[in-house]
């Protein structure tokens, strides 16, 4: 019998942590293939934050740093100084990106860092059990907004993409989604395009991915993936902000 | 004769990081301290290392944790309100158990403080600073010399550990200029690093830096060996320089810049017919406890006066040290006034009945 599917090999042999129709899996999976297709597992160096996938450094099989909360972009640049002819990502959640670690990304992105960033936005804390995030939609119930996010007192979401493409050492910025097989082959696309601009040494790279919180957006997977394209897109439209062109050799 | 350099106490820090092979620099400007990254910011280029202005203390405090992960020599140095910044830092440092060089030049505080020197950050530095179960090793060096001479060992201690060594000099040390030999003691032979973050190369499994560890007993027993690396630190390293001690009236504990006021007072005292002995702490983690006690226990000894740039906090633990063997008077000034010698003596006599 032939095999038409099997594990990646940048993904170890240990069961996830992560809720059913939770898409932080999928992405994994995308990072992994994606490390192992450009051949780059052996000598790239993962980030893990804090957030429900603070742990994934158990799950990649290249190497791995945890890093404190909001830090990872600190933290890889320590790393890619060490190590430049190396690629180094960081794996992180919109609390942990776009909230504690607001800082760290922008000055990470604007020295024009030579790191890889996969920023996983589902529009809620899912680790401490769904409270608001920047990334939160107007009206969005969470435990911290429970009459939905009143841009009045709670301000408005931040688009964190459209920010970042501000900077001219972000010389790849691009918005996907999870929320069906078509947007999951563009969202690889886009993975493996982050890791080939850091391998050229274009600069910094940061793909946003909508993702989904089935557990504290109080929702079925089939719900989540359907919010994602009904609602969250509308507050998120994905696209290309910004293409350093690569040639398409790879 | 060997080859003396007169420079400033920051920039012997920063000579001396360099020749012990630190090859990254990651800081946020804080006075008094800056030179030391003006001068890596010059110097690195000679020897290609790097240099980063990062966009804060905490930032460049995480930059310090991804290079040590990826086992290079690393370093970051900063002032008071700049190093309660980087404590978030320390204890994932402590966590990970990574090899990692800070220097802090104390300056005057609580708050924004002043710029002027002070030892007010004691506490911080012996004591813990960040959260949970851990320990820094600190040195306190008391001359440019010295500066230099304990950055390379504070890299050597923090590799030999695989834990952070922090220099806890203060704003008189870090702008004083002084000559400076540079005597590499040994030639630096930098440790293999296997557990380091380089890429698996495909030849070994995947290496791990973290410090979370869920489950209770796991984490328990992390914390046990932590201990056990932090006792035998405290068996082996301990420093402390005594000077006339032997047959002391009064002992007085002092260390960095007070301690060289400390030095000046034993021949004024002596001549009014006062034998007054000085224990420096050159650890102030491990803290020389068991030298100051056994000094302590002569029984020559009337009292024991601690002098230090703060309200008092080493003297708490020369006060453990002592265990009630004896009395101990403190002398303090803080904001960045450092104490006479006049005052000091007064309160010798003070001591001794005079
Ligand atoms: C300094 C600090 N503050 C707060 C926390 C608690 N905390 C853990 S995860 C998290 C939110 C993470 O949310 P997000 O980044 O959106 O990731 P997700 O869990 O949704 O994947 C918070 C606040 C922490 N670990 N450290
Ligand atoms: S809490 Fe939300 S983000 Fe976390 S694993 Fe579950 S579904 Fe995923």
């Amino acid at each position: 019998m032939q095999a038409v599917f099997k594990r990646t090999a940048g993904l170890l042999n240990i069961p996830t942590h992560y809720c059913p129709g939770c898409t932080h899996g999928i992405l994994h999976r995308l990072i992994a293939e994606a490390m192992c297709e450009l051949d780059i597992l052996h000598r790239t160096i993962g980030v893990s934050s804090v957030g429900c996938t603070y742990n994934n450094y158990e799950y990649f099989a290249c190497d791995m740093v945890q890093a404190a909360h909001g830090r990872a972009p600190a933290v890889a640049t320590g790393i890619k100084r060490v190590h430049p002819s190396k690629s180094v990502f960081t794996y992180q959640g919109d609390g942990d990106l776009a909230a504690i670690g607001t800082a760290e990304i922008i000055h990470a992105a604007a020295r024009g860092e030579k790191i890889s960033v996969f920023f996983a936005n589902n529009a809620i804390y899912g680790m401490t059990s769904g409270q608001m995030a920047p990334t939160t939609l107007i009206g969005q119930v969470t435990t911290t907004s429970p009459f939905g996010r009143d841009p009045d007192a709670q301000g408005h979401p931040i688009n964190v993409s459209e920010m970042m493409a501000t900077l001219p050492g972000a010389v790849y910025v691009e918005r996907v989604s999870l929320h069906d097989y078509r947007h999951i082959i563009q969202a690889k696309k886009a993975v493996r395009k982050a890791f080939r601009v850091q391998e050229a040494g274009l600069g910094f790279s940061l793909v946003e991915v909508l993702s989904t919180c089935p557990t504290n957006w109080g929702m079925d997977p089939p719900k989540s993936m359907d919010w994602v394209a009904e609602v969250m897109i509308q507050q998120y439209p994905l696209g290309l902000f910004r293409d350093p062109k690569l040639e398409e050799s790879k | 004769m060997e080859k003396r350099v007169l420079m400033k106490g920051n920039e012997a820090i920063a000579e001396a990081a360099i020749r012990a092979g630190c090859r990254y620099y990651f800081g946020y400007p804080i006075t008094p301290q800056t030179e030391i990254m003006h001068y890596m910011a010059k110097r690195m280029v000679e020897v290609g290392g790097t240099v980063i202005q990062a966009e804060s203390e905490l930032a460049a405090i995480n930059m310090v944790y991804g290079a040590a992960a990826a086992g290079a020599r690393a370093m970051t140095s900063s002032s008071s309100p700049g190093i309660s910044l980087k404590q978030e830092g320390f204890s994932y440092i402590a966590g990970a158990e990574l090899p990692a060089v800070v220097a802090n030049i104390v300056r005057a505080g609580p708050g924004l403080g002043g710029i002027l020197p002070s030892q007010g950050d004691y506490f911080q530095a012996t004591k813990g600073g960040g959260h949970g179960d851990y320990r820094n090793i600190v040195l306190a060096p008391a001359s440019v010399q010295e500066l230099y001479e304990m950055t390379i060992e504070a890299f050597n201690l923090a590799d030999r550990y695989r834990m952070l060594a922090l220099i806890l000099g203060d704003g008189a040390l870090g702008q004083m200029m002084e000559p400076v030999v540079f005597r590499d003691k040994e030639p630096i032979d930098l440790p293999k690093k296997p557990w380091a973050v380089t890429g698996t190369g495909g030849v070994r499994p995947h290496n791990t830096i973290t410090s979370i560890y869920i489950k209770a007993d796991v984490l328990e027993a992390f914390n046990r060996k932590l201990q056990a690396k932090y006792a035998e630190v405290s068996r082996r390293e301990v420093r402390a320089e005594c000077l006339n001690c032997e047959d002391a009236d009064i002992l007085m504990v002092a260390f960095g810049t007070c301690s060289r006021i400390g030095r000046g007072i034993i021949p004024i005292a002596a001549a009014q017919g006062v034998r007054v002995g000085l224990i420096r702490p050159i650890t102030l983690w491990p803290f020389p406890s068991d030298v100051i006690a056994r000094a302590a226990a002569q029984p020559s000894v009337k009292a024991v006066l601690t002098i230090e740039l703060s309200c008092g906090q080493m003297v708490e633990d020369v006060r453990l040290a002592v265990d009630g063997m004896k009395p101990i008077a403190f002398l303090g000034r803080s904001g960045g006034n450092l104490p006479t010698q006049k005052e000091i003596l007064q309160k010798i006599m003070k001591m001794v009945g005079r």
